[in-house]
């Protein structure tokens, strides 16, 4: 290692650091506007280069937590301030250093009123994501699990669209009344094991009997937050009301806590109770990804539809994180992290356009390819990705859940296979609306194509979605140690109930 | 020769009772004929009143140490006390000062508010340190006293006499309850000393029916001051008519100090009925979460919606005493130094909503208000996350360790209702964001700058709950140190 013993702690307090910054620019007007877009893109983008310490100094052959760092906090209970990465998480981390400047980027014009708070906002947003990912002490992980809706009920509430005061109620509520459920559960097994350590509670057996309980409590947390059908529903609308760089983060960091928490949690703590709720698991999780695959079909407003389709995509990560599989479980994290990518920059695409003429309806657009060429050919790259083309980084990790879930059951792949094909159908048709066809409106014809700055927030987006699908191995080379000694922790927990259950018979 | 009465651990009191006389004196002698001695007499006894409470402080840490007995075991000075008074004596006093500018404002301004608040506080000072029956009656009826009059302090609005009013009248039958309950239970047991009622009830088979009753008149006396539902009526009401500052002071001290004296009264001479009385608590508990979690969500004037706020903060709290244990004292102790602040700085902002030279009290006139008063919106809205309870605002942290010793305790049902009651409860503070926040500015704006007395305490609440993450450490150490005196 290079000694970067607090190499996690910078990445969590670079950016609240850069949001203190902000406050204290005095003034109101666009010299102060401009100050603090430039602190936050610097403050975000220095953040994102020291990330990348961690991709060069993540060691990919252990499965032991790195880059960890611990402090006592509160000693009487034994709770300290713990963090570290291991292959499961270090990703997810870049993902978000990768994602906020891309966000700060574009909304560096959409954003027009209460620049300063929405940049603060932001990077407090950054701080909250980066600490979820890193926790290694499940109290530290709860509290910047939740404060996380503080800055999210902000973004969407204030620079929202028109119905956002019913949007982030809706997010705020559904995603509280979870959490505060995953805290009881939190409580009990802090009682039960004396501490928060997240690789000690790892290692603890809790009772069978107990585990479905807990496990139902943080299913009821990490469902709402993935979202699962049927709690799914505060999805589109939040998305729908959202500022372009919201949407971003809540389609390519947010979502991903609750695929984050089922690894991170349910399947290593809860074994017993993992493989006993899988086929309900699996259920919801076809429910998910038919169902919401349909209903995007027909959705007349392009972020509406894209909301369902991450709705649908997230049917696949569930689905192949419970087929207890190497490649389901990498297929899960693959999706994860391409899906950060694409439906992040899919939501981009939405918002150059919504930039220009204010609307997102379908209907509103057609024959963008005359007036928008690279644009119809950068959109045409991610809706390939996100329908899974080979070649793009979608394609990756739906084949590997696939490949793993015909391990694991048939029929389940089956079922979970309708939705790729589904989502070419309303993809494709959604971009034929949008992109080709005559140029019959009026205000279409006035569209200009993109400009550098937009072109910049792309370019990363493009490279690495080409990257995901090409060579897909210098990402899973990261998870693949971690992934297999999660499967064989799980397989020896479950050897040592069997046991037990023969014991006792 | 007589001996002499070790006086010693009475100290803070002895001097808070003489220094309210002093500026009782001070006061009467000013020059109060033309407009400007009042003022003058007002400003003098409200600064030497903070004054008096910060020495207070002082003497109270000076006495603290062991457990220590005075006047035959009618006092008792323990850590326990220690705490809770240095917290009654920190809410007191940002309470006074924030009450002098409104009152010069509202013309209302007399030299007695201060001295009336000295008095409170010296029999709340009483109340946690009770050691009998007797001197808990004295104690509450001192601090009760002082409290009706101030309700009623504004004595020009009709609002603000009939809080008085309803207040004595609801507070005196309060205090009925709570003799009758203390001498039922001194009937049984013979003796009105706690210590002695301990060990008389800890030597009996099987407890008298006429004891069991007494406690729950006891409780219900206690219940009342707490305002705890069933016995919270008077809340709302009192909270929305008396002045602004009066309700700030309200809502923290006297709570504070009521909760303690029930913590002490439970666990010290009933501890052996914990099984009787837990029940009655949980149910308590669970109505009052449950009510100030619903009833909250109609009410527009933000006053009232504090009122019903605080109902439900003492459902969480009352969680704490029904565990019955270190653990769920400890977590009461964390949860009321945490609630001590966040309210103070909601009702500093209050305070500060004022339009054409008045006093507004609608949820509604708060819209628009982070762009017209950012700082100010930016700190109501940390209040308002907290005590929705969302890490890592310090609110979170005090439901953290109720929902702890309750978990611990087995009582999961308990917990489950309470995280449940906090996310209703989250809805209607976010109200409050949301007008502040996403609604557009009204046609005139609030007032501004803000008065300097309520930009400080605005100030220094805010940090206190923002930064409360840092300082968890050595709290948690106290708060555990004092509740382990009690058992």
């Amino acid at each position: 290692m290079f000694g970067f013993e607090h190499l996690l702690s910078v990445l969590i307090f670079l950016p609240l650091a850069g949001a203190g910054f902000i406050l204290v620019i005095p003034g109101d007007d666009e010299i102060a506007m401009r100050n603090a877009r430039r602190t936050a893109l610097f403050a975000s983008s220095f953040t994102f280069l020291i990330s990348l310490f961690l991709w060069f100094g993540f060691d990919p052959g252990t499965a032991d937590f790195q880059f960890v760092e611990r402090t006592e906090w509160i000693p009487n209970y034994n709770i300290s301030y713990a963090l570290g990465v291991d292959g499961i998480s270090v990703l997810f981390v870049l993902l978000t250093t990768l994602l906020t400047p891309l966000c700060v980027l574009a909304s560096w014009t959409s954003i027009k009123t209460r620049v300063k708070e929405f940049m603060v906002a932001f990077l407090i947003l950054e701080t909250m994501m980066v600490g979820m990912f890193a926790a290694l002490d499940i109290v530290v992980f709860y509290i910047f699990f939740e404060a996380v809706l503080i800055p999210m009920f902000l973004i969407i509430g204030v620079w929202g669209g028109k119905r956002r005061v019913y949007a982030s109620y809706k997010l705020f509520l559904y995603t509280l009344t979870g959490s505060v459920l995953m805290l009881v559960a939190i409580l009990v097994m802090y009682l039960q094991a004396g501490t928060t350590d997240i690789p000690t509670l790892m290692a603890t057996r809790f009772d069978p009997s107990l585990q479905i309980w807990l496990w139902l409590a943080f299913f009821a947390s990490f469902a709402v937050k993935i979202p699962m059908w049927p709690v799914h529903t505060w999805l589109p609308d939040a998305h729908v009301e959202a500022p372009t760089a919201g949407s971003v983060i809540l389609a390519g960091v947010l979502l991903k806590f609750g695929g984050y928490g089922f690894l991170r949690f349910s399947l290593p703590m809860f074994p017993d109770a993992s493989v006993y709720f899988t086929p309900l698991i699996f259920g919801l999780s076809i429910v998910a990804v038919v169902y919401t695959s349909l209903v995007a079909l027909v959705q007349l407003d392009m972020k509406k539809l894209i909301a369902y389709s991450s709705i649908a995509h997230m049917g696949f990560v569930t689905a192949g994180t419970f087929s207890m599989t190497v490649e389901g479980i990498e297929g899960a994290i693959f999706q994860m992290l391409s899906h950060g990518v694409v439906a992040s920059a899919l939501f981009l695409c939405v918002g150059v356009i919504y930039d220009r003429m204010h609307t997102r309806e379908i209907s509103a657009y057609g024959g963008l390819v005359h007036k928008m060429p690279s644009y119809a050919m950068v959109f045409m790259l991610f809706m390939m990705a996100s329908v899974g083309l080979p070649g793009t980084g979608g394609f990756v990790g739906e084949f590997l859940v696939l490949v793993g879930l015909f391990k694991a059951n048939t029929w389940v792949a089956g079922f979970i296979l309708l939705g790729v094909i589904l989502s070419a159908a309303y993809m494709l048709y959604m971009y034929r609306r949008v992109v080709f066809g005559p140029l019959e409106k009026d205000a279409v014809k006035k569209m200009l194509d993109m400009n550098s700055r937009e072109i910049l927030v792309f370019a990363p987006l493009v490279v690495l979605t080409l990257w995901m699908g090409i060579y897909p191995t210098s990402f899973l080379d990261f998870m693949h140690v971690s992934v297999n000694n999660l499967l064989s922790q799980i397989q020896l927990a479950l050897d040592a109930s069997n046991a037990a259950l023969v014991a006792g018979q | 020769m007589a001996e002499v009465p070790n006086i010693a651990p009475v100290l803070p009191e002895i001097f808070l009772a003489l220094a309210g006389m002093t500026l009782l004196m001070l006061g009467v002698f000013q020059k109060t004929t033309t407009a400007d001695g009042v003022v003058q007499a007002s400003r003098l006894t409200t600064g030497l009143g903070v004054l008096t409470l910060f020495l207070t402080v002082l003497l109270v840490f000076t006495v603290s140490g062991d457990k220590r007995i005075a006047f035959d075991g009618l006092f008792v000075s323990d850590p326990f006390a220690t705490f809770v008074k240095v917290l009654i004596l920190i809410a007191s006093g940002l309470s006074l000062v924030l009450a002098q500018n409104w009152l010069e404002r509202q013309n209302a301004h007399r030299f007695e508010f201060s001295i009336l608040m000295i008095f409170a506080v010296l029999g709340m000072m009483m109340m946690v340190s009770a050691g009998n029956l007797l001197s808990l009656y004295m104690g509450l009826e001192l601090q009760s006293l002082a409290l009706y009059v101030l309700a009623a302090f504004h004595r020009d609005d009709i609002r603000s006499t009939e809080a008085g009013l309803k207040y004595f009248v609801l507070g005196a039958l309060a205090s009925g309850f709570l003799l009758y309950g203390s001498s039922l239970i001194y009937g049984f047991s013979g003796t009105t000393d706690f210590a002695t009622i301990a060990t008389t009830i800890g030597a009996q088979d099987s407890t008298p029916m006429g004891l069991i009753v007494g406690l729950v008149f006891v409780m219900a006396g206690l219940s009342f001051k707490v305002s705890a539902v069933p016995f919270h009526m008077w809340t709302p009401d009192v909270y929305e008519g008396a002045p602004t500052p009066v309700t700030a002071f309200f809502s923290v001290a006297p709570k504070v100090a009521a909760l303690a004296l029930f913590i002490r009264v439970m666990v010290g001479p009933f501890g052996d009925l914990v099984t009787e009385w837990q029940q009655v608590v949980v149910v308590i508990s669970v109505l009052s979460m449950l009510l100030g979690s619903f009833a909250a969500i109609a009410q527009m004037n933000v006053k009232r919606m504090m009122a019903y706020s605080s109902i439900g903060h003492v459902g969480y709290a009352l969680i704490g005493l029904a565990v019955g244990n270190e653990g769920g004292v400890m977590a009461v102790l964390v949860y009321l130094s945490i609630y001590v602040f966040m309210n103070i700085g909601t009702f500093a902002c209050i305070l500060g909503m004022r339009r054409s030279d008045r006093h507004v009290e609608n949820i509604s006139e708060l819209a628009g208000l982070a762009k017209t008063h950012p700082g100010m919106a930016a700190a109501l809205a940390v209040f308002m996350f907290s005590m929705a309870g969302i890490p890592p605002l310090a609110g979170f942290f005090g439901k953290f360790y109720i929902f702890l010793a309750a978990v611990d305790a087995q009582l999961y049902t308990l917990a489950i209702i309470g995280v449940l009651a906090s996310v209703v409860s989250a809805y209607y503070y976010l109200r409050v964001i949301k007008v502040m926040y996403f609604d557009e500015p009204g046609v005139e704006p609030l007032e501004m700058p803000l008065p300097r007395s309520i930009t400080a305490v605005l100030a220094f609440t805010t940090l206190v709950i923002v930064l409360f993450i840092l300082v968890l450490a050595p709290v948690t150490n106290w708060a555990t140190a004092a509740a382990a005196s009690l058992f």
